[in-house]
């Protein structure tokens, strides 16, 4: 098990260098200068100074590694020391954002908790519901029940998380009157303090839509995915071994079936936890959330370059992070995989 | 195509004519309900798409600010924007970017999928390097790098080849190199497969040149796995397009695109819901429709499920 996940490692790690470069490298060979927006009046010799400061001196390569070292290293340090107090905090500038004028992981840790609480909640959510429907679906394969739930797992593939949820708004805020029971809040209220029942309350309706939204996905991929594993296993002759030994068709389908399903399953459960980041882009936006996505939207659309590299570079150690803990998992529930 | 396959399939019955392989297919296509619903209405929306402004000939951008926010009426069936352009020229304009965005992104991710596929299947001596390249690509966080590329390149673009054609351009090859390594994935598989069969073996043995070999013998037999993922790529292309556009980085405001039109009716959303519907419905139902006959294509194709 050691070897298979130091294998794993090895392979994961220059993954995320290159990706690092590649992210690196777009938005440096991009064109656009960060001082065009600065007065023309400031002198020529105080402008490439201002992109000195900026660190735009140096050689590519040299700035790759600086910011390299400054995203692997010095920044994790930062927050290390700062949590636990073993050591002074090191002695380099922590990478600013043009925006905000403020550090730029601050700015992330400020936002994560929303996304986070959103999207985690909806995952969590989509997966609770997909694993019944699959697991049903696949037992009474071509019966209403199946055909319903390919019918709805086709639309949460179809329609698109922009449309699903203006849609949700338009149903549960826009056409619900105002006082009934199924009204939800179409903004998100991040400043909102959880200090009461009330405020819980407040805080889980304004919740739902977005989660809704995120959840239709996941449960559309998941359980088409359960239903699938589902199916692979229970024509396979260890189930007929079961039942034959008189066991219960609860026992035979939930603890013999399921257990070799989930496998699969579980490891798509992983692998998918980076893409619900991504998709949640579009969902923050339209939900107002001000989590990690928003916060992407809006430095792109202010050419902060500096955010926009740490954001990518963050979604890409989670892209990376994830696929390892899915091979690992799946070398752990599968020792068949070890050994290739 | 047809020609080359057609030695394969020709298993004459004693009363049947003779025919090819794209027969049996159509035929198991044929049973598949909701595929050919699929195939229908993709269809008509393709038709309606392009062919529909020679029957409405409204211009989508022509402004009539007198009969601005109408409701469907007889004179605009799909009532009018906050500026009373037509809704239903709009759509159809719309449509047309859409639609095309989707089908050339498809293309070219096919393209891109196909040659990769086939090169590292066939070659092994380069077959490790563009696999771990695929991998790379594979672990991108693809929205964010779009989003990336579009405002980067977005100014040099269009400044070059014109504000309509340089979005254009950008947007089909950023959705086209973000999107090809599934195709090549399942490209390479199969040609691993038929590498080992006969039909290759004598090929071979008559001198045949790598080159040739892969146009006549192992192309025509990848042709399923290409078909269907050119349709979930279809899919995939506009649902892009539109988040780009819905997200306000995609086509210029004066240029109608599905998304574009969604993400305008969004702030009229409260007043005028069935703006954000036209758009959304039609995204949503083109993708469905897409989708539906991706599904019946698999089918069709699987010869362990056709002829059942």
């Amino acid at each position: 098990m050691l070897t298979y996940t130091i294998r794993r490692l090895m392979t994961a790690i220059p993954t995320l260098i290159f990706i690092s470069l590649i992210i690196f490298l777009l938005l440096d060979m991009a064109p656009g200068d960060p001082t065009a927006q600065l007065p023309l009046t400031i002198p020529p010799e105080v402008r490439e100074q201002i992109r000195q400061s900026l660190g735009l001196g140096e050689p590519v390569h040299i700035r790759y590694l600086l910011w390299l070292k400054q995203m692997v290293w010095s920044e994790p340090m930062f927050y290390l020391s700062q949590s636990t107090g073993w050591f002074d905090p090191p002695e380099v500038a922590r990478l600013i954002s043009w925006q905000t004028r403020a550090p730029v992981m601050d700015t992330i840790f400020e936002r994560l908790p929303q996304t986070i609480k959103v999207v985690g909640l909806a995952y969590i959510v989509g997966v609770l519901i997909a694993l019944p429907i699959g697991i049903i679906s696949a037992y009474r394969q071509y019966s209403v029940f199946d055909q319903a739930g390919t019918f709805v797992s086709m639309i949460g593939f179809s329609i698109p998380p922009f449309f699903s949820g203006v849609l949700m708004i338009i149903l549960f805020t826009v056409m619900m009157p105002n006082d009934s029971f199924f009204w939800f809040p179409s903004i998100y209220d991040t400043t909102l303090v959880v200090d009461s029942w009330e405020t819980f309350g407040k805080q889980v309706r304004q919740m739902v839509l977005p989660v809704m939204v995120l959840a239709l996905q996941t449960t559309a991929q998941i359980s088409r995915f359960m239903r699938a594993s589902m199916l692979d296993n229970l024509n396979q002759d260890y189930v007929r071994t079961a039942r034959a030994k008189g066991m219960t068709e609860s026992v035979v389908v939930l603890k013999h079936v399921l257990r070799n399903s989930m496998i699969p399953v579980i490891t798509v459960i992983a692998l998918g936890i980076p893409s619900i980041f991504g998709g949640a882009i579009i969902t923050e936006q339209i939900f107002k959330v001000n989590g990690i996505g928003q916060f992407l939207i809006v430095s792109i659309q202010a050419s902060d370059v500096p955010s926009v590299q740490t954001l990518t570079f963050i979604f890409a150690v989670l892209i990376v992070l994830f696929n390892l803990i899915a091979d690992i998992l799946y070398g752990i529930l599968d020792p068949r995989i070890r050994y290739d | 195509m047809t020609d080359a396959t057609a030695p394969k399939g020709d298993d004459t019955r004693a009363d049947a004519p003779a025919r090819n392989q794209w027969w049996d297919v159509w035929d198991q296509f044929k049973t598949h309900k909701g595929a050919m619903f699929g195939a229908a209405f993709f269809i008509i929306v393709i038709l309606a798409v392009y062919l529909g402004p020679y029957f409405w000939t409204i211009d989508p951008t022509y402004i009539d600010i007198r009969a601005r926010n109408s409701g469907p009426t007889l004179a605009h069936p799909f009532g009018t924007d906050q500026l009373g352009r037509d809704m239903l020229a709009r759509m159809m304009a719309g449509g047309q970017t859409s639609i095309s965005v989707g089908l050339t992104a498809m293309a070219l991710a096919l393209i891109l999928g196909t040659l990769v596929g086939v090169l590292a299947g066939y070659f092994k001596r380069i077959d490790g390097l563009l696999m771990r390249t695929t991998d790379l690509f594979l672990a991108l966080p693809l929205l964010p790098l779009l989003l990336v590329m579009v405002m980067l390149f977005r100014q040099p673009l269009s400044a070059s080849f014109g504000p309509e054609t340089g979005i254009f351009i950008l947007i089909v090859v950023a959705i086209g190199i973000t999107s090809w390594m599934p195709t090549a994935r399942i490209v390479r598989g199969d040609v691993l497969a038929l590498k080992e069969r006969e039909f290759v073996l004598a090929a071979r043995s008559i001198g045949t040149r790598p080159g040739k070999m892969i146009l006549r013998h192992i192309l025509p037999n990848v042709m399923s796995p290409i078909m269907v993922s050119a349709t979930l790529g279809i899919a995939t292309a506009i649902i892009t397009e539109s988040a780009l556009s819905f997200l306000g980085l995609g086509f210029p405001p004066d240029f109608p695109t599905w998304g574009r039109l969604l993400f305008d009716a969004t702030d009229f959303m409260q007043q005028h819901p069935e703006r954000v519907m036209w758009p959304g419905l039609a995204i949503s139902l083109t993708v469905l429709s897409v989708n539906y006959m991706g599904d019946g294509l698999r089918d069709a194709l699987d010869p362990r499920i056709r002829g059942l």
